[in-house]
């Protein structure tokens, strides 16, 4: 696994607000305080409401307790609920040892949508992602979650993704317990079962690396 | 007994602090990073027999409190940073009068926002403490957050004054694992009235001289507190002191440069009064020191001032002033870890993690400006102004204020707004503007405000501008919400903090008994809405009210599930890019534009308000009601 031996463990959890990016990053610091990890979370979510950026950065030491700033060019995992946003960390946060998994589904911002800006081309997107980070997994999870017929759980097919990728030192039954007691039942259900569709897909994808 | 440990927020975790200390009256005005303390509280208010609530501003939020603290209560007042400017007035004076004999407690909360995240400045509040002659605590983690705001209580109680704690954005929406202790038993609290408390002239000196005294028996106390710490090697070649964010940072970039054997950590939480005797002792291990901490120079002031007055030696003090750290924005790692490398601490640079980024690869970012949600009915509202203004053909002069309208001044806004200061001052500034026709300035003017804003500061410059006889329009944009900082109770929606039931306040009315003429209209009937505006800024007398209402889209979609009007775009109809007007002007976040330039609804996005219909030139936009099924 990727992510083990480094500490502290450094993540970035990125997207718009709205894409359940901050419970994302809460379900692994969960995890991960579990697991008797000190569990650090800085968070900017002033503009989560109307469609800004929304960015998670997780601190995890076996030694001590690490302040919520992750220091230039050393996130090891970069989680991306959206393409632009998964850049945007790595132009500042991406390195050698930079691990990504991104959704590949562009969340157009409203100049873009009013064709007052243009939203890059998406492999370009992918390249500069590339060229910033060690490896890249990447996938299209609204396409998944659309399986289930919900957008709403595009975040844990996510999880269940970067599970499959074996990046993250993390077992399937830790994120299930977190994902049942992060949504009340009705919703945990169809979590659960994105986050096995998002487990699932990465066989398929093993294929293309 | 195993002691329980959450992830939380540092602001649940303050508000934790004072539930463990017993906390029964609370106080507040919401304003970001600071709302979660109060809505923590909140959620348990009840259960725990506490008396909470949003107040109108933070004057009257600290002033509630500080009742409470005259009667032997447990109180707390939480804000943000220009918060605590608007109670700076009443804490003056509480501080010289203190808390009374009845051993009551209370802690100021306010939360700094460096980098301005949410805010219009970021104002470092630590200076006010010394203004105020208030005992100041910052903490740095999440769990001391918890821990310093019980032991603030303690020292409030123990000492009859006021307790401010410096919290910051990266404190307060940082998640960290906090160690639970046990809530005190619920009780029955009685609260007693008998302080005197008054101040005047032939008061003040001798109260003033009372206050040195209490803010000396305070640093005795901070020379010995167990928050401040130092870590690093008996004789370091640096020594850094620090405090709040600066701690983290300090400590990371040492650890990356891997200076732990020659550079010495100061943390230091209790700030003012500055724990003089304890500093210095630290500050004999090294002739080079360096002040890490976020925004203003308070601590390098601090650590000079201590060595002018207690140190024999000359030292090298590198910080802010040294050109080593910036005085504006948010303390970095990297920020200290480069001026560690510029005074020549740190022989081997950390490895190059970061991957160098070309600045082709750079300009595929685009932003992402903020905008009003879809269905607000601001965007109404300023639409309806502009084309208003547009038919003045006078050059009507508008002034903003502070709420989800300073969105007209983003890039994806309107920008009509040409002042825009503190909570009330565009009324303020307005009475001013409408006061300049005398010296030649005919351009009508018009002040824009919310709802919350109106009643957290407006209100005592409108009745300024009604008395003395300023020529403007005031429009209230009351969305029935304090909406951007999520939904809080205000006098005007009908129910309290609390969740109890409680008599509206209507604006309307309490602009009539001003006397001054008022209109209300729906900012979504867009032909009556320009109507009154213009007629009211055709009245070109005196001062004139407009309420514009129509509830906040979000709480909209809160109560009702379904959407109001199925909405379309025709486009054998739409004119394209020779018309535009929807997706170029409106901007609405659900209205894209296809190849051909044509307009189209995201349905995912649209809440079905139908505005867009309303100002289509061509009709194109179609809207059907939805029905029942």
């Amino acid at each position: 696994m990727t992510s083990e031996g480094h500490d502290p463990l450094n993540i970035i959890v990125c997207g718009v607000g709205g894409q359940g990016n901050i419970l994302l990053s809460r379900m692994l610091g969960r995890v991960f305080q579990r697991r008797g990890f000190n569990v650090y979370i800085g968070e900017t979510f002033g503009a989560a409401q109307r469609g800004g950026p929304v960015h998670s950065s997780l601190r995890v030491s076996r030694r001590r307790q690490y302040g919520p700033l992750i220091p230039a060019g050393r996130a090891h995992l970069v989680v991306g609920l959206e393409p632009m946003e998964t850049l945007r960390a790595l132009v500042e946060f991406g390195g050698e040892h930079t691990v990504v998994i991104t959704n590949t589904r562009p969340v157009l911002p409203t100049g873009v949508l009013a064709g007052r800006a243009k939203y890059p081309p998406l492999d370009r997107l992918l390249d500069a992602i590339r060229r910033l980070s060690k490896k890249c997994w990447a996938i299209d999870v609204n396409e998944l979650a659309m399986k289930l017929g919900s957008p709403l759980v595009t975040n844990t097919v996510l999880m269940g993704y970067l599970l499959g990728t074996g990046e993250l030192p993390i077992e399937l039954q830790e994120v299930e317990r977190e994902v049942r007691d992060s949504f009340p039942p009705e919703k945990a259900e169809l979590n659960l079962r994105g986050l096995r569709l998002g487990l699932d897909a990465i066989e398929t994808d093993w294929a293309a690396i | 007994m195993m002691q329980r440990s959450e992830l939380l927020l540092g602001n649940e975790a303050i508000a934790r602090g004072a539930l463990e200390a017993g906390v029964n009256f609370a106080t507040g005005y919401p304003g970001t990073p600071s709302t979660e303390i109060m809505e923590t509280i909140l959620r348990v208010a009840r259960e725990r027999g506490i008396y909470a609530e949003w107040s109108i501003n933070e004057k009257v939020a600290c002033e509630v409190a500080a009742a409470g603290a005259f009667a032997g209560l447990t109180s707390i007042s939480a804000m943000k940073n220009a918060g605590l400017s608007v109670a700076l007035d009443f804490l003056t004076h509480l501080s010289l009068t203190g808390l009374g004999a009845q051993g009551g407690s209370m802690v100021v909360v306010v939360c700094d926002d460096p980098g301005a995240h949410s805010s219009g400045d970021e104002t470092d509040s630590r200076w006010l403490a010394r203004f105020l002659y208030a005992p100041l605590l910052e903490p740095s983690s999440v769990q001391e957050a918890k821990d310093v705001t019980r032991w603030a209580f303690h020292l409030s109680r123990e000492n009859g004054c006021y307790v401010m704690i410096r919290s910051y954005t990266r404190l307060s929406h940082s998640s960290g694992i906090l160690a639970l202790d046990e809530l005190p038993p619920v009780k029955d609290v009685k609260a007693s009235l008998d302080a005197f408390n008054c101040l005047s002239p032939y008061l003040a000196l001798p109260k003033h001289a009372k206050i040195v005294e209490r803010l000396g028996r305070i640093q005795d106390l901070f020379e010995h507190s167990a928050f401040n710490s130092y870590e690093g090697p008996e004789r370091p070649e640096l020594l850094i002191v620090c405090s709040g964010s600066g701690y983290f940072c300090a400590k990371e970039a040492v650890e990356l440069l891997g200076l732990e054997d020659s550079v010495g950590l100061l943390k230091l939480v209790t700030i003012w009064p500055f724990p003089r005797k304890f500093v210095r002792n630290h500050l004999q291990r090294a002739r080079s020191i360096l002040v890490v901490e976020e925004v203003d120079p308070v601590l390098e002031t601090l650590v000079k001032e201590t060595i002018c007055d207690d140190c024999r030696e000359m030292k090298t003090i590198w910080g802010k002033n040294s050109g080593h750290l910036p005085f504006y924005g948010e303390i970095t790692p990297d920020l200290v870890l480069n001026a560690l490398l510029r005074i020549g601490f740190g022989a081997r640079s950390p490895s190059p993690c970061r991957k160098p980024c070309s600045e082709e690869l750079a300009n595929l970012l685009i932003s992402r400006a903020l905008s009003w949600c879809a269905g607000c009915p601001h965007r109404a509202t300023f639409w309806a102004l502009e084309r208003a203004i547009r038919a003045e053909r006078r050059g009507v002069y508008v002034t903003g204020d502070i709420g989800c309208y300073i969105l007209d001044v983003f890039p994806e806004g309107k920008c009509q707004m040409k002042l825009l200061h503190a909570m009330g001052s565009g009324l303020g500034l307005a009475s001013g503007l409408g006061q300049l026709r005398k010296f030649g300035a005919h351009q009508p003017i018009v002040s824009i405000c919310g709802d919350s804003t109106f009643f957290h500061a407006s209100i005592p410059a409108l009745i300024n501008a009604v008395y003395n006889g300023s020529n403007l329009l005031h429009i209230i944009l009351d969305n029935s919400a304090t909406a951007m900082t999520g939904f809080q109770a205000h006098p005007g929606v009908g129910y309290t903090a609390l969740g109890e039931k409680a008599k509206k306040i209507e604006i309307e009315r309490l602009c009539e008994a001003l006397d001054v003429p008022v209109k209300v209209v729906d900012p979504f009937q867009l032909r009556a809405t320009v109507k009154a505006m213009r007629e009211l800024i055709r009245m070109d007398n005196g001062v004139r009210v407009l309420v514009s209402r129509r509830s906040c889209e979000l709480l909209r979609m809160r109560s009702e599930k379904k959407k109001p009007f199925h909405v379309r775009v025709a486009p054998e109809r739409c004119s394209g890019q020779n018309c535009a007007v929807c997706y170029r002007d409106l901007r609405c976040p659900a209205m894209c534009v296809d190849a051909e330039g044509k307009a189209w609804i995201r349905e995912d996005a649209c809440p079905g308000c139908g505005y867009c219909a309303t100002i289509c030139p061509f009709k194109a936009i179609i809207k059907e009601e939805t029905n029942d099924e």
